[in-house]
């Protein structure tokens, strides 16, 4: 069996002397008798390094690995850099707590700081925190931001990855506040509909840039109609689209959030991913999470330390708008690297190479018959077809390698990224063509 | 420590002072002594409605928050937001730094004179 | 050390991606960022050293010793990482069809079924990222509860005065008021004080045990009988869990529902202050409102965040669960509370502990009489401690005791990193006497010295901006 224990038995007996005691379960006088597990758990035994090893990796054989994906919904499988891979695993980093002790986390400190700033200049925000869980808590918290005695609705568009609605709804829940839907129109958030649901209660509305369908909301117009009504707009934003895309600052957002997954971390089934939160500086005391901040040392020396410490729940307990501690540091530290090593350039090939192989492929699948694009909108890398036969198309591709869209009513939301060839694309068209024919 | 005679303080350590029907309201000496070095302010707004006895804000220090308990009922007709800049003004002036006047005002907390306050702190510190 | 922005070349990259092999698509105009995000331009020499630089000035739990009460500083073996970087795992969509993730639902099954035998649960979700969020998540399954039946008057969360701040705050995000309830002497839930607040509006009881100072309360059954027969359903935060892992279950005290923080208890590394996974568990009973992904089968349910939640975490303690087994399991408890033990015996006619008695896997010094004597506190000794090498423990938590330091040593400490530890902090105890400013000061020997808190509160500098 395994085990991390440096001391030998002998040290233990010896160690169980010095505090006065001969045996472990004297340690644990305090367990009543009636409780105190007299029997094994009832799991198998320990295994060495190699055994654990190796049921581990059997388990990893068990999925699918596909050569190519074009399946986004929330999670997109972008180029990651080499080396981004690797400084992550550096001891220091992967194994330090919380950097409470500034005097021996500069290290950490300062690559939050610079994430911080990062995710400043993505979203043309003043502030931005050291990340929450995943784009759709960063969604929820930032709604929870808005919420007061007054306006307690917050109102979300329907076109909203489903998950962050549900996530959103939760949260709600738990204050026993509500949340409202915001109707689509034509893939879009109707403006219409958004106008007439806007009321005195209304805290905020979130919108989802660009949307779960893959198009470009017009982000600006629904921010004007959510201010004119008093409350506050927040936007999820893809940060590999930001690269190029309008910024949520300059679309009159007052909070920008996304999932930060594209930022150079795996797809990974699903996590750990990270949550990006930034806002403007009139709103930052009420940002929730920790926020690194720079000052100096006793000897004048730039420093950084975990600050505005007062917002959170080690401070405020109940009052604290929020109770989130641990974040998502190691993945920030890894966005941070990704942006680094992408460069202003690189990030920007990145967003247009998706956008421009998306499109390529949306009209190569429209050039089918039967085939045709759900919706008008200008779209970024993701889009939905509507289509015969989704379950053969996906089957089809799946035997090619190919890990097809994600099937939604009657149709297919399609991504692509950098990664995919032009001759994936045409393989993946030559399937469909061939499904359909049949 | 000072305990300015023309003040009147509660219990929770405000200062109060009444100017043609509006009260004036910060903290006292020995509040700012009490919380150290104030790192920033909460502060409601004009027009907001404040309760005798409830909290209007709350004032933080770097590893603590505490609530500024309002000793009069009303509305609030004005915000000093210049403590939102320099928040360390309630440190250094703390009788000067006033954080919200209100006018309407009904209810009215058990307010202490000057010595009697001295004496209140003088038990509790 | 220099920022990262400052150290960017205009011009200056990786060379990363291939000519775009398909026609540009043009973003319309009304959508096109006006500049460039101003993200730092550099080589990927450049980028290697900036991140080595950083890791040097981090102490990590492989850099010595990280006795931080309360977060369970253990070892992270490297052939956990090893196993989250397969290829089998991190290439899986979380939305591909469930076939193709076999391997994945087996990780998840089999971690459950660990992970259940060792809280005595029936049910777990992966869902929540951190023990925070795995509180909240365990909290809104009592709320449910409540609801499902129509009983809508329990409104009231009791939490002990000495919890950690996520209790309280959990329970108001949870829409619930919470009660505190003073501690007995020994840190122990005052049965009476208990009994005070117990009534038709309790809806449940949040608890660690052993609990903030490292004490196992004996009280455990009565107080959770007393919880039930009141109405309410009680949660444990599995805080403290790595003191009982395998000698006492969760479930056999009496509770209803668990959070368990996989990034202490299981080996996870902590990443600087994240990534985590705060695995909830809970009895049959509770099952059916457990959350799920919207984009799963079962619509209708919560959810705390996408999908499963932080997948590679589960996969990194399950190879530590795999690696200890059924021996291995309880051996690690007893050997973090016989550390512990013998750090404090080792201390012990030194330091004044606050609670003089066998502990669990951690304790709490109280240093006020060295305070009175010496000036020097809590915090001086902290910071000296630092320039041994030794990551400080707990500072001033928790807040019922004064002054005080919480060490958690952790099962994978040998005798002589103890010894070291005791004879450093012995040191240092003398040094109070000897030269107080120099404890003061400290540290002396760092990168930075004490920054300025206050300063950086006042007057937030929270991103870097070019010089003008």
């Amino acid at each position: 069996m395994g085990s991390y224990i440096p001391s030998t038995p002998a040290q233990r007996q010896e160690m169980l002397q010095a505090i006065g005691l001969s045996s472990f379960r004297e340690l644990y006088g305090d367990v009543p008798a009636e409780m105190y597990l007299d029997r094994p758990l009832a799991l198998p035994s320990g295994m060495s390094e190699l055994e654990a090893g190796r049921a581990v990796r059997a388990m990893a054989a068990k999925n699918r690995v596909y050569d190519v994906i074009l399946r986004g919904a929330g999670a997109y499988d972008h180029y990651i850099p080499s080396i981004v891979k690797y400084i992550p695993a550096k001891e220091e980093f992967l194994t330090a707590y919380t950097p409470y002790q500034a005097e021996m986390s500069q290290g950490l400190l300062q690559s939050i700081f610079e994430y911080q700033t990062m995710i400043c200049m993505l979203t043309g925000m003043d502030v931005s925190n050291a990340s929450v869980y995943d784009g759709a808590t960063a969604a929820a918290e930032a709604a929870a931001m808005c919420r007061d005695r007054k306006r307690r609705v917050t109102l979300v568009s329907a076109t909203t990855h489903p998950d962050v609605i549900n996530t959103i709804r939760t949260y709600c829940y738990g204050t026993g506040d509500e949340l409202r839907i915001v109707p689509e129109k034509d893939g879009k958030t109707d403006p219409d509909a958004l106008r007439e649901m806007l009321t005195a209660d209304t805290a905020s509305f979130y919108v989802q840039q660009p949307n779960f369908h893959g198009l470009f909301e017009d982000a600006e117009a629904l921010g004007a109609a959510v201010h004119e009504a008093g409350a506050m707009y927040i936007m999820g934003c893809n940060p590999i689209a930001l690269a190029i895309m309008k910024t949520p600052r300059d679309c009159g957002a007052d909070i920008a959030v996304g999932e930060g997954q594209p930022l150079g971390l795996p797809l990974a089934a699903g996590g750990p991913y990270l949550g990006y939160m930034a806002t403007t500086e009139k709103h930052m005391r009420k940002l929730p999470g920790r926020i690194v901040g720079e000052t100096t040392d006793d000897e004048g020396r730039r420093a950084y330390v975990l600050s505005l410490q007062a917002r959170e729940q080690h401070i405020r307990r109940e009052k604290a708008g929020s109770n989130i501690c641990s974040n998502e540091a190691l993945c920030a530290l890894t966005a941070g690297l990704y942006m680094a090593a992408m460069g202003p350039d690189g990030m920007a090939q990145a967003a247009k190479q998706s956008m421009a192989k998306a499109h390529y492929l949306a009209d190569a699948l429209c050039a089918i018959d039967g085939v045709k694009l759900r919706y008008s909108g200008a779209f970024f890398h993701e889009f939905v077809t509507d289509m015969p036969k989704t379950e053969e198309v996906l089957s089809a591709l799946s035997r090619a390698g190919i890990l097809g869209g994600l099937s939604v009513e009657g149709g297919i939301l399609w991504c692509a990224t950098e990664k995919v060839t032009k001759a994936a694309l045409d393989k993946t068209a030559a399937i469909v063509k061939e499904v359909l024919a049949k | 420590m000072l305990f300015p005679a023309e003040l009147k303080y509660t219990k929770s350590h405000e200062w109060v002072k009444m100017e043609d029907g509006v009260a004036v309201i910060g903290i006292s000496d020995f509040a700012q002594d009490a919380l150290g070095d104030v790192v920033f302010v909460n502060l409601p707004s004009e027009g907001d409605d404040t309760t005798a006895g409830e909290a209007f804000g709350d004032v933080e220090s770097v590893k603590a928050v505490s609530d500024l308990v309002c000793p009069v009922s009303g509305t609030v007709c004005a915000v000093n937001e210049e403590l939102l800049d320099e928040p360390e003004k309630l440190n250094k002036a703390p009788y000067e730094a006033w954080l919200i006047k209100v006018e309407n005002i009904g209810d009215t907390e058990e307010l202490l004179d000057a010595a009697a306050y001295e004496a209140f702190c003088a038990q509790e510190g | 050390m220099k920022l990262i922005f400052e150290k960017s070349v205009p011009g200056r990259h990786c060379s990363l991606l291939p000519a775009c092999d398909v026609p540009e698509a043009t973003l319309p105009a009304s959508l096109c960022r006006d500049t460039a995000p101003a993200l730092p331009e550099m080589s990927e020499t450049d980028i290697s050293r900036h991140y080595t630089e950083l890791c040097q000035q981090v102490h990590g739990v492989n850099c010595g010793f990280y006795p931080l009460g309360s977060c369970t500083m253990k070892y992270n073996p490297r052939i956990d990482e090893e196993m989250a970087a397969l290829e089998g795992f991190t290439a899986v969509h979380p939305l591909a069809p469930a076939a193709d993730q076999q391997g994945v639902q087996e990780v998840l099954d089999t971690a459950k079924q660990y992970l259940c035998e060792i809280a005595g649960m029936d049910d777990m979700t992966f869902q929540p990222a951190a023990g925070a969020h795995g509180e909240f998540t365990g909290v809104l399954l009592i709320k449910q509860y409540h609801e499902s039946r129509g009983d809508h008057k329990r409104t009231k969360i009791i939490v002990p005065d000495s919890a950690h701040g996520t209790n309280p705050a959990t329970a108001a995000m949870c829409g619930y008021q919470v009660v505190n309830i003073a501690s007995g002497p020994d840190g122990c839930v005052d049965l009476d004080a208990l009994r005070a607040v117990l009534g038709e509006d309790t809806a449940g009881l949040m608890l660690t045990n052993p609990n903030t100072v490292g004490i196992f309360d004996h009280n455990i059954l009565e107080i959770t009988r007393l919880v039930h027969e009141a109405g309410g359903l009680c949660y444990y935060d599995g805080a403290n869990l790595n003191a009982v892992m395998g000698v006492v279950r969760p479930g056999d005290m009496g509770f209803d529902c668990i959070h368990m923080n996989l990034h202490k208890t299981f080996a996870t590394p902590h990443g600087g202050g994240g990534p985590g996974a705060g695995a909830v568990g809970c009895k049959a009973f509770l099952a059916p409102f457990l959350p799920h992904s919207a984009t799963a089968e079962e619509p209708g349910h919560l959810q705390v965040r996408s999908f499963r939640g932080n997948f590679l975490v589960v996969v990194r303690a399950l190879t530590y669960l795999l690696t200890l087994g059924r021996e291995g399991i309880p051996e690690a408890a007893q050997n973090a509370v016989l550390n512990a033990n013998y750090l404090m015996a080792r201390l012990k006619g030194t330091y004044t502990p606050a609670y003089d008695r066998v502990c669990m896997h951690e304790f709490v010094l109280d240093l006020s009489d060295l305070k009175k004597a010496t000036g020097v506190t809590a915090l001086d000794v902290s910071k000296s401690l630092i320039d041994e090498g030794i990551h400080p423990p707990t500072m001033y938590f928790p807040l019922i005791v004064h002054e005080a330091l919480m060490l958690e040593p952790t099962e994978t400490e040998g005798p002589e990193t103890l010894d070291h530890a005791a004879d450093v902090l012995r040191m240092l105890y003398q040094k109070a006497y000897d030269d107080a400013e120099a404890m003061h000061t400290a540290p002396h020997h760092m990168p930075i010295g004490r920054p300025d808190e206050v300063k950086a509160a006042r007057h937030p500098v929270v991103r870097w901006q070019p010089e003008e």
